[in-house]
């Protein structure tokens, strides 16, 4: 059967349960039951195939490229852990169903939970080193969310995010350690992999690569110095306590080393770490564990004592300390996972978990009770339980490990491990469930339903059965560890009770004996631990999120200032760097093209933008005098066009200069006079210094281009402007016809700048900004806002203007001029009626919407390039003939002439909206009524529109 | 010609017609503003899937405007890569003028013939092949955005406008600087032309075109948001309205993409003194990158915020993969740039749901009231913060496998991987601690309390869902990251294809210049 479909159909499961949940919350179990128990059965199919010796692959392709593929495979180890997962995975559904609370969203819990137990079976049957990284941060994403299942609890949300960040970082390791050794091994299959292990520990990759593994197992594991986050993680619901916590997701990391070890295991460097970090561990966790009060604190110490000791197991590198671990595995997760759901047994009928409240339970509920002192006593190492098979043959292969020469260390270490762990279960097993009954509880403790206690039995049922018979967990253990090994001769070792009298039997006297009297000298051993100093974990890790917090907000607020001239300070130094950088590393000669003579004219125009340009520098602080000053500078900007005979580039920039000058003059109206400057004179004379090495490398690029002679597509334009365009003016058929697609660009880009301004001008005219510009006072007014002579001018200027803008416009094709000349000269015109009469006046008689000569002018400019289609030909194709007008004589009319009627259709159109919305604006701000002239013609105030849209009426 | 070769040009007259048809006809009609808009925005995608699906066979295609030859007209060029962005940008589109038609249009005015005007820019920007041309667009372009980003308005979005629009400015003016230099020194703007004629540039004027060649880079780079150019993007995305920020996501890989079209292809391998004249600066400059976005994840104190620099971040990643400019690093960058465009966008409509539902608190990253229907916006905001941060099984993921093991053979490869995964944490670590203040403390709090202080500046007084539309726009992003995922197999073949052929210029450059496409001379 489909392997994939066993890691998917918890998958399934996750997503069916929350719906579920709406028929009740026996169906919301039975549905997360269902899934589970269908991949239990599954994988159970593979069993006989399994304990054959057989392995099943299945691969499916997800990115080849990547060798990233759907691969999986099931060997002794993975059935192994597939089955624990299942196992216990059952038994934590069904007891959940009657742990969680009415308010308890079941839904939920059971969807984060069968995502983790599907992640899980990923991680353990995943073939694929790519796919295993997959699952394996899935499995930290789905504790992060079980973690944090009560949401209101400060200690859920801040367990559940340092869970994330050790575990989850840890994966980020395990990603780049298994790149690595995918490429030292040449292949991600890791059933090939852990073939490979010569090749792979020949590899000058192996040691980063075993690192970066280490860190990802390490921190799964909570191995010390990552121990950390596990007793935070009992933040969670009990259930998931005793499934993720202590039975199979910290395991992940004892599978990792277990699944790689015949490629990683076996070298001096991954002895040398991998069994100090787990002895220490085991002790650590151990001690620790002895002084907690929570029962679940002290299981968690437990489990990560535990999880050390399988670790320092596999770093001995011996196939024999496989075997134990292995044992370990299987022993740890019964007793462990029966413990956890005791103390929630505890804690759900007791209402606390505190030891120091609790004692007597034995006969307040003696079913439960009985099973935890049962899984408590195998725990401790007692004789007749599994757990005390597993520990002694730990012990004797301590005996045998000797590290950095010292011979009694391990062995006196793990001895002390062993005896500590006596004492907290004692502890445990004493002041919980036996001494004294107590007066009062928070809850009055009773046997809790059979649902909860009959997971737990199950468990202690096998607790006492491998104790009792150790050759049932025979084949079990040699398949797992054949698979491990990927050998099919295992070192010799029993599972029997009685090895006779060895090194470890008085090490398991010894730590039973003193572990024992520790607990009987509970409360003085608990004054002197009280005076130890106690590095609290989470204090040291909520100091260091915070100092990176510190450090991210520092530096974040340091550059990201908020100050446009730091920002363009940095952007142009970045820019005159890299510019100088480039120049420096290419080859440069000097231009070959003759100067031009020198003369007057030039000298002066020259001499007069220099000197504009520098009176600017310190006059700027006038909003006014910077205005006219660069407009000085479009003057000469275009007098030197008509000095390079491009008479329509000067048109162009002089009609443009008009345009913007008069906007802006009218935007100033809103603006303070001066613009004081903000900044410190140091701030300015740097800013200064990038302007002037910024100013200086782009006059030396002008000039260095200006002398030189590149032959360039121009030569084109120039020989086939009349032949192909059917013009003489190159510079309009350039705009027209060869570029026309950027002058369609372009005009559109003017088009959105009106319709931005006006979009941006509007929302200012409404809410707070508006009120602000309502209470803003004329602040200078001109004696006469409407000079006689100057509407009489006007008036009589505008036919003139646009008799000029239409010839302008029809000889654009042969000569200086064209759409977007007239289109300004004609704008012109109409703003100074605007000037001369007043907006309202002007507005008043406006027949058209800026609007909708914009879009009429995109659309006609647009509809003319479509034109072309009809003839078979690309967009903006143009075409051209000879027609005889009567009167007129010979005309030339070409298509692009439609085309140029869009450009100044929109060229108007935008002028007139800018000016219309910063006119609306200024209106808002300067109430005085329309002075009613002498040379006003009659004029209904009350008629015409005040402010909004100017001739929106009209059009209709 | 083929009638359907027009469809080439489609994907720029579609949105210009219609944008200027609204501002024409129907400005004063919102109902049919979204109406067409939508249903311009869906012909747009279907365009989209055709070209994409042409341009499938690896033939680069001109489009000759005018009918008049290269390189002396403009030319669009229709090939793998631009055909992946053009449906990119399609499907994106029609996401967010859904979403925005879902009340966000209302909060100004002319908002869908700017946006349009905004696609046109980008399509524009996409299939160009020249160079000028390119620099159009990017007008077009920025300056609608200029108008979508004040869409809305208030203090904070005009004074974080007024920095964008200054910046680019600088980036406009640098790229007029450097395409007069290119064209000083090679005589023309015709991409391919320029690619044919950069390795012939005279010994004597190899200086000038390199600088050329690099200052365009900046610019691209600027619009990319690489440090240190990067300034801008999280001041505008956080003050932004969600639509603009949204469709925002594909204007920093307009700048990618102009990196890997110029820096990668025109200048590419076969460009003699200039060939990947960018290569010394983009790894430096994208590790820098990235460090500043994850840093500014766990600095920020809103939402939205922090999303702006997770985006940093992943250009950051992005522009590592892009800069190693080989076949993998290339293909990485494409999976990642699609990848990081969704799950951007996505990131920013969930935020704003999140907004709107907190009302006075906004999206201030501190405890609140409880928000409405908290199970699913916290699970589509885990989904898309996991998509984001690249764990896995989402596409970010992938596209961090894909980046890391593209990276191997860099020089500097330790650098790429070191930062790469220790950055990964840290915007880890800042959305696990956004997402648990807004949604899990929110729970310890209660109905009862009221935020002491509302910030001044709130896009909603009160607390209000989205749309049902609203939602379905968050489940198509989602939707996307999904398939992303359970395609990439396929995916990544195309995207290496289209790799292959962004490294190949004398392909672009033989498909440009065929004597079958050039016009016959009939005038």
């Amino acid at each position: 059967m489909s392997i994939a479909l066993i890691v998917f159909l918890p998958l399934l499961g996750a997503l069916l349960a929350p719906l579920a949940i709406r028929y009740g919350r026996n169906a919301c179990a039975a549905t997360a039951g269902a899934a589970s128990l269908a991949a239990f059965a599954l994988l159970m199919s593979h069993l006989p195939g399994v304990y054959a010796g057989e392995v099943v692959r299945q691969e499916a392709a997800w990115i080849p490229q990547l060798g990233l593929s759907f691969a999986f495979f099931v060997d002794g180890l993975g059935f192994f852990f597939a089955t624990l997962i299942l196992g216990i995975g059952l038994l934590i559904i069904v007891y959940a169903r009657y742990y969680l609370a009415r308010q308890d969203p079941m839904g939920r819990f059971y969807a984060y939970l069968l995502l983790f137990q599907s992640a899980m079976l990923g991680i353990a049957l995943s073939d694929n080193a790519l796919i295993f990284l997959v699952f394996w941060e899935m499995t930290s994403l789905s504790s992060f969310l079980l973690i944090g299942y009560w949401r209101h609890l400060p200690e859920g949300r801040q367990g559940a995010r340092m869970a994330l960040a050790v575990t989850g970082g840890g994966g980020l390791a395990l990603i780049a350690g298994m790149l690595l050794l995918g490429e030292a091994a040449g292949t991600y299959a890791i059933s090939e992999i852990i073939q490979r292990g010569e090749i792979i520990q020949a590899s000058p990759l192996y040691v980063p690569a075993l690192l970066l593994i280490l860190v990802g197992a390490f921190t799964k594991s909570a191995q010390f110095p990552f121990h950390f986050w596990l007793p935070h993680a009992m933040a969670a619901p009990t259930p998931v306590s005793a499934y993720l916590h202590s039975a199979t997701m910290v395991k992940a990391g004892v599978f990792l080393l277990a699944r790689f070890w015949p490629a990683l295991a076996g070298t001096d460097i991954w002895f040398l770490i991998v069994t100090p970090v787990g002895l220490v561990t085991m002790v650590i966790g151990a001690f620790i564990a002895i002084f907690k009060h929570d029962l679940k604190a002290l299981l968690a110490y437990s489990t990560v004592s535990n999880l050390g000791m399988m670790t320092m197991l596999l770093g001995f590198g011996t196939p024999l300390g496989v075997v134990i671990a292995m044992f370990q595995v299987l022993n740890h997760a019964t007793f462990k996972a029966a413990l956890f759901m005791s103390a929630g047994i505890v804690d759900h009928e007791a209402g606390t978990r505190d030891i120091r409240k609790l004692g007597g339970l034995i006969r307040l509920m003696p079913i439960a009770s009985v099973l935890a002192l049962i899984a408590a006593a195998s725990m401790a190492g007692l004789p007749l339980l599994n757990g005390f098979l597993s520990k002694e043959m730990m012990l004797e292969a301590a005996v045998h490990t000797e590290i950095a020469g010292i011979p009694y260390l391990v062995p006196t270490l793990a001895t002390l491990g062993a005896l500590f762990s006596v004492a907290y279960s004692l502890r445990l097993a004493w002041f919980g469930y036996l001494g004294p009954t107590r007066e009062s509880y928070p809850h009055h403790p009773h046997d809790p339903p059979a649902g909860m206690w009959g997971p737990v039995a199950l468990l202690v049922g096998l607790v006492v059965a491998i104790g009792l018979v150790p050759p049932i967990a025979g084949p079990v253990l040699a398949r797992t560890s054949m698979a491990v090994l990927q050998t099919d001769t295992l070192p010799y070792y029993s599972l029997a009770i009685w090895h006779g009298v060895t090194p470890a039997l008085f090490m398991s006297i010894t730590a039973i004996v003193v572990g024992a009297t520790m607990v009987a000298l509970y409360r003085s051993l608990s004054t002197a631990h009280a005076a130890l100093p106690h590095p609290e974990a989470k204090a040291m890790f909520d100091r260091t999120i915070a100092a990176i917090v510190a450090l991210a907000r520092g530096v974040t607020g340091r550059t990201q200032t908020g100050s446009l001239q730091l920002y363009a300070g940095i952007i142009v130094a970045a820019i005159v760097a890299v510019g100088l950088v480039a120049f420096l590393q290419g080859g440069h000669a000097p231009g070959a093209r003759e100067m031009l003579p020198v003369n007057t004219p030039a000298i002066v125009a020259w001499a007069v933008l220099i000197a504009v340009s520098g009176v600017v520098v310190f006059a700027h602080v006038s909003r006014l005098i910077t205005l006219v000053l660069t407009s000085v500078v479009g003057l000469i900007v275009s007098v030197a066009f008509l000095q390079f005979s491009a008479p329509d580039l000067a048109l162009t920039q002089i009609s443009v200069e008009v345009v913007t000058t008069i906007l802006l003059l009218l935007a100033l109206n809103l603006l303070p006079r001066r613009s004081e400057p903000e900044r410190s004179a140091a701030a300015r004379w740097g800013s200064g210094a990038i302007a002037v090495v910024a100013g200086l490398g782009v006059a030396y690029l002008a000039y260095a281009v200006m002398t030189r002679d590149v032959s360039s597509i121009s030569e084109y334009h120039v020989a086939l402007s009349k032949p192909g365009g059917g013009g003489t003016n190159i510079v309009n058929v350039i705009l027209v016809d060869f570029r026309g697609f950027d002058t369609f660009g372009e005009i559109i880009v003017l088009g959105i700048a009106a319709l931005a301004i006006f979009a941006m001008l509007d929302s200012a005219l409404r809410g707070a900004s508006a009120r602000r510009l309502a209470e803003m006072l004329p602040s200078r007014r001109s004696g006469d806002a409407h000079p006689m002579p100057l509407v009489v001018a006007t008036r009589v200027i505008l036919p003139l203007a646009i008799t000029v803008g239409v010839f302008i416009f029809l000889r654009g094709h042969n000569q200086p001029g064209g759409g977007f000349i007239a289109g300004l000269v004609v704008a012109i015109a109409l703003i100074m009626q605007y000037i001369a009469s007043g907006y309202d006046w002007a507005a008043a008689r406006a027949r058209y919407n800026p609007h909708a000569m914009i879009g009429a002018g995109v659309l006609i400019a647009g509809a003319t390039g479509l034109g072309s289609f009809f003839f078979g030909a690309p967009f903006l194709t143009s075409s051209y003939d000879y027609f005889h007008i009567p009167l007129v004589g010979e005309v030339e009319l070409a298509t692009a002439i439609a085309f140029d009627l869009g450009v100044f259709l929109t060229v108007v159109g935008v002028v007139l909206l800018a000016l219309f919305q910063i006119s609306r604006v200024e209106h808002k701000a300067d109430r005085t009524p329309v002075p009613a002239g002498p040379y006003e013609p009659p004029y209904d105030r009350q008629a015409a529109p005040r402010v909004v849209e100017p001739a929106r009426d009209k059009e209709a | 010609m083929n009638p359907m070769d027009h469809l080439i040009i489609a994907p720029i007259l579609l949105p210009a017609f219609v944008a200027a048809f609204i501002v024409l006809a129907l400005r004063e009609n919102l109902r049919a503003q979204r109406i067409v808009s939508f249903v311009a925005t869906a012909g747009l995608l279907a365009v989209g899937v055709y070209l994409y699906a042409l341009a499938a066979d690896g033939q680069t295609r001109p489009y000759l405007l005018g009918n008049w030859p290269a390189p002396f007209g403009i030319i669009l060029v229709i090939d793998r890569l631009s055909a992946l962005m053009v449906l990119l940008t399609g499907f994106l589109a029609l996401v967010v003028v859904t979403y925005a038609s879902g009340g966000w249009d209302e909060k100004g005015k002319h908002f869908h013939a700017l946006f349009q005007f905004q696609l046109m820019g980008i399509m524009g920007a996409f299939l160009t092949g020249d160079a000028f041309n390119l620099f159009v667009f990017f007008e077009v372009m920025l300056i609608a955005s200029y108008g979508l980003m004040l869409h809305g308005g208030g203090p904070a979005r005009l004074k974080a406008g007024f920095h964008y629009v200054a910046i680019n400015l600088i980036g406009s003016t640098l790229f007029l600087f450097a395409v007069g230099l290119i064209y000083a020194t090679t005589g023309t703007l015709n991409m391919a032309d320029i690619a044919r004629r950069a390795s012939e540039v005279a010994a004597g004027d190899v200086a000038l075109l390199r600088v050329g060649a690099l200052l365009l880079f900046l610019v691209f780079a600027l619009k990319s948001s690489l440090a240190p150019l990067h300034w801008w993007l999280p001041t505008t995305y956080g003050a932004a309205s969600t639509p603009a920020v949204a469709i925002f996501a594909i204007m920093t890989k307009v700048g990618a993409y102009s990196i890997i079209r110029m820096n990668a292809m025109v200048f590419g391998g076969e460009a003699g003194p200039v060939a990947f004249v960018a290569e010394p600066w983009i790894i430096p400059a994208a590790l820098a990158t990235l460090v500043i976005g994850a840093l500014g994840v766990l600095a920020t104190r809103r939402l939205v915020d922090l999303v702006a620099f997770s985006v940093v971040w992943s250009m950051g990643s992005l522009l590592i993969a892009l800069g190693l400019f080989d076949v993998e690093g290339l293909t990485a960058a494409l999976y990642y740039a699609v990848h990081s465009t969704v799950a951007a966008a996505v990131l920013f409509l969930i935020a704003d749901m999140v907004t709107r539902r907190r009302g006075v608190s906004g999206d201030a990253l501190r405890t609140a009231p409880p928000i409405a229907n908290d199970a699913l916006v916290s699970g589509l905001f885990f989904v898309a913060a996991i998509a984001m941060a690249g764990l896995p099984p989402f596409s970010g993921f992938i596209g961090k496998l894909l980046i890391l093991d593209a990276a191997r053979a860099s020089a500097w490869g330790p650098w790429i991987w070191t930062l790469v995964l220790v950055t990964s944490l840290v915007v880890v670590i800042g959305f696990a601690r956004a997402g648990s203040t807004v949604f899990w403390k929110a729970q310890a709090v209660g109905g009862g309390l009221v935020a002491a202080a509302p910030p001044p500046e709130r896009e909603y007084d009160t607390p209000r869902a989205e749309t049902p539309m609203m939602r379905v726009c968050v489940y198509a992003l989602l939707a996307a990251v999904a398939l992303l995922v359970v395609f990439a197999g396929p995916v990544t073949e195309v995207l290496e294809a289209t790799a292959r052929q962004i490294l190949d210029p004398a392909g672009y450059v033989d498909a440009v210049f065929d004597p079958a496409v050039v016009p016959e001379w009939s005038r």
